[in-house]
């Protein structure tokens, strides 16, 4: 006991310091959005000069904020159901057979993770002026699904791997087919990975702005969007409330999420 | 062996689970960096219009344009200049979430995981309330009478380079996280029995074995620095440029499609050649394993 010394003495104290430091770097500035979202000045940035909510009321009435709202809504909510779906299928196939070319069908899984957003925004643009179609709403939820496969297929083989092939093999011989074994057996084990990648799929798509940038029909923004081109006029406090908003939005829904999936995980076993 | 007693059946069953996610990453990426190779070959005529004629003009003038040349060594520097400052922020705090004794470590790594959840952009923006000329450390410096005129900080490289640790210090930490947490706690225990300070035990057993973990975090900070525009966009000037922002006035601004394409797939190679070397000595799966966490 009285070995382990990595984790006491002065050495040990400056790491801790250091850390803590280090969390603070992460997350003042996004305190300080906060913050200032509740500054009565007609300024974005400091001092404070009362508090006020008037900026969250401005924001209710800006009809392209909300415009965003919807659109970026929108796309999220088709894009997580339908790379959900794929990502599953594809993690079944990675965990549960062998295959020749394996090795190759992975990497081309996780690629999108690794390609450069910018190339990635590029090759859509190219492809669909190559075929010659219009920049619709489509363009945006296609790229927001080939962006976003990876983690779900990443996130639901990390699950699938850990589910012991037993209880498929046991619903199967007990003469349940294949899709019943799924959906009895496989389905609701790997449930806590599945609400967990819907989220991420989520917040991926909606958080997007480097590709989106490329796709986006033109006139319509989505929410990153529509805060760059804020950005562009003037930082006002109108931005700072939007932000925390968000931050509201994006950081409670997982924990939310990440409550259900625990309970989801208790009550399957 | 097993193979020969398969039906056929069993064989197709994996590929067709894997059709759709093929289809759809063949058409939306391998097919669109074909047709980006075919366009980097044509002939740019006016904004929107090229010809199709094969033309090696775009690909000279990328190596001849020093102008390109100048944003693309930038970029490098900007983006090592990034992944090396996250290692050494990120490495001494992934070593003390690993190490600590701290009863809830769980709160230490949601917070790490919480600024994913976060808006880049917001993220992003939430600097210019730090180091603008309204920004906290102006004001406060001026209150305190230590400076006359705000320090121009916005708008800088720093502020870039500021900006891109801020997002990608997350993805660095949990990478060297995972290595440490990995390593067998009992070496540590054997090199302080066999006479190694604390200091000698970290050099020769903790740093060696987590070397992976950060050599994976330094790629991805490298790969994702290279790769954006957004973050100069919000935080640097017009000459704190990147690639990414070279890339995207070529084709959104001056609608030059086969120049910008030449440009895409310069980045592209760039950084396939950067992921290829580090492959070649670390293998890929960590990359995967530290972005699934």
């Amino acid at each position: 006991m009285s070995l382990d010394t990595s984790t006491s003495g002065f050495g040990w104290r400056a790491v801790q310091v250091f850390t803590v430091l280090v969390y603070i770097f992460m997350f003042a500035p996004i305190v300080v959005v906060i913050v200032l979202s509740f500054n009565a000045s007609q300024f974005g940035g400091f001092p404070m000069t009362g508090f006020s909510l008037h900026w969250y009321a401005k924001l209710m009435q800006n009809e392209s904020v909300l415009r965003a709202f919807q659109t970026s809504l929108w796309v999220a909510v088709v894009t997580s159901v339908v790379c959900s779906v794929l990502g599953i299928l594809a993690a079944l196939a990675l965990v549960r057979y062998e295959f020749p070319g394996k090795e190759w069908v992975n990497t081309i899984l996780i690629a999108p993770a690794l390609v450069p957003e910018t190339v990635l925004g590029v090759g859509l643009l190219l492809l669909i002026r190559f075929a010659h179609q219009p920049r619709t709403l489509w363009l945006l939820v296609l790229g927001h699904i080939m962006l976003a496969l990876p983690y779900v297929v990443l996130v639901v083989q990390a699950r699938l791997i850990g589910v012991k092939r037993v209880y498929e093999e046991a619903a199967r011989s007990l003469g349940a087919n294949r899709f019943q074994t799924f959906r009895e057996i496989t389905l609701p084990l790997i449930m806590p990975a599945i609400v967990a990648s819907v989220l991420l799929v989520f917040t991926i798509s909606f958080d997007n702005i480097t590709a989106s940038m490329f796709w986006r029909p033109s006139g319509v923004e989505t929410m990153p969007t529509e805060i760059l081109s804020m950005l562009k006029i003037s930082i006002s406090p109108e931005i700072n409330a939007l932000g925390t908003l968000m931050i509201v939005v994006t950081v409670g829904l997982p924990l939310l999420g990440g409550g259900l999936a625990r309970y989801l995980a208790r009550s399957a076993r | 062996m097993n193979a020969s007693i398969l039906s056929a059946a069993d064989r197709r069953r994996p590929w067709l689970l894997l059709a759709p996610s093929l289809i759809t990453l063949f058409v939306l990426m391998i097919l669109p960096i074909g047709i980006m190779t075919i366009f980097s070959f044509y002939e740019f005529v006016t904004a929107g219009v090229e010809k199709e004629v094969f033309t090696t003009q775009n690909w000279r003038d990328f190596l001849t344009d020093p102008f390109y040349h100048m944003f693309l060594w930038k970029t490098i520097r900007v983006s090592a200049i990034t992944a090396i400052l996250c290692a050494l922020l990120g490495y001494p705090a992934a070593y003390c979430i690993a190490m600590t004794t701290y009863r809830h470590k769980w709160v230490l790594l949601l917070l790490l995981i919480v600024p994913f959840w976060i808006s880049f952009t917001i993220r992003t923006f939430s600097w210019i309330h730090i180091l603008g000329e309204q920004g906290a450390i102006n004001v406060t410096l001026l209150k305190l009478g230590l400076i006359s005129e705000p320090l121009p900080m916005l708008y800088t490289e720093g502020a870039v380079i500021m900006g891109m640790i801020h997002f990608l210090l997350p993805y660095m930490i949990l990478n060297v996280y995972v290595a440490i947490e990995g390593i067998d706690r009992n070496l540590i225990s054997a090199a302080r029995t066999l006479g190694c300070t604390a200091g000698q035990a970290f050099y020769e057993v903790v740093l060696p074995l987590s070397l992976p973990g950060l050599m994976a975090g330094l790629l991805l900070c490298f790969v994702l620095a290279a790769g954006s525009y957004v973050t100069p966009q919000i935080l640097g000037s017009t000459r704190d440029a990147l690639f990414g922002n070279i890339i995207f006035d070529t084709i959104m601004g001056e609608l030059n499609w086969p120049m910008g394409s030449t440009l895409s797939l310069v980045l592209l190679i760039l950084l396939g050649a950067v992921a290829a070397v580090y492959s070649r000595y670390m293998g890929l799966s960590r990359v995967f394993k530290g972005l699934g966490g």
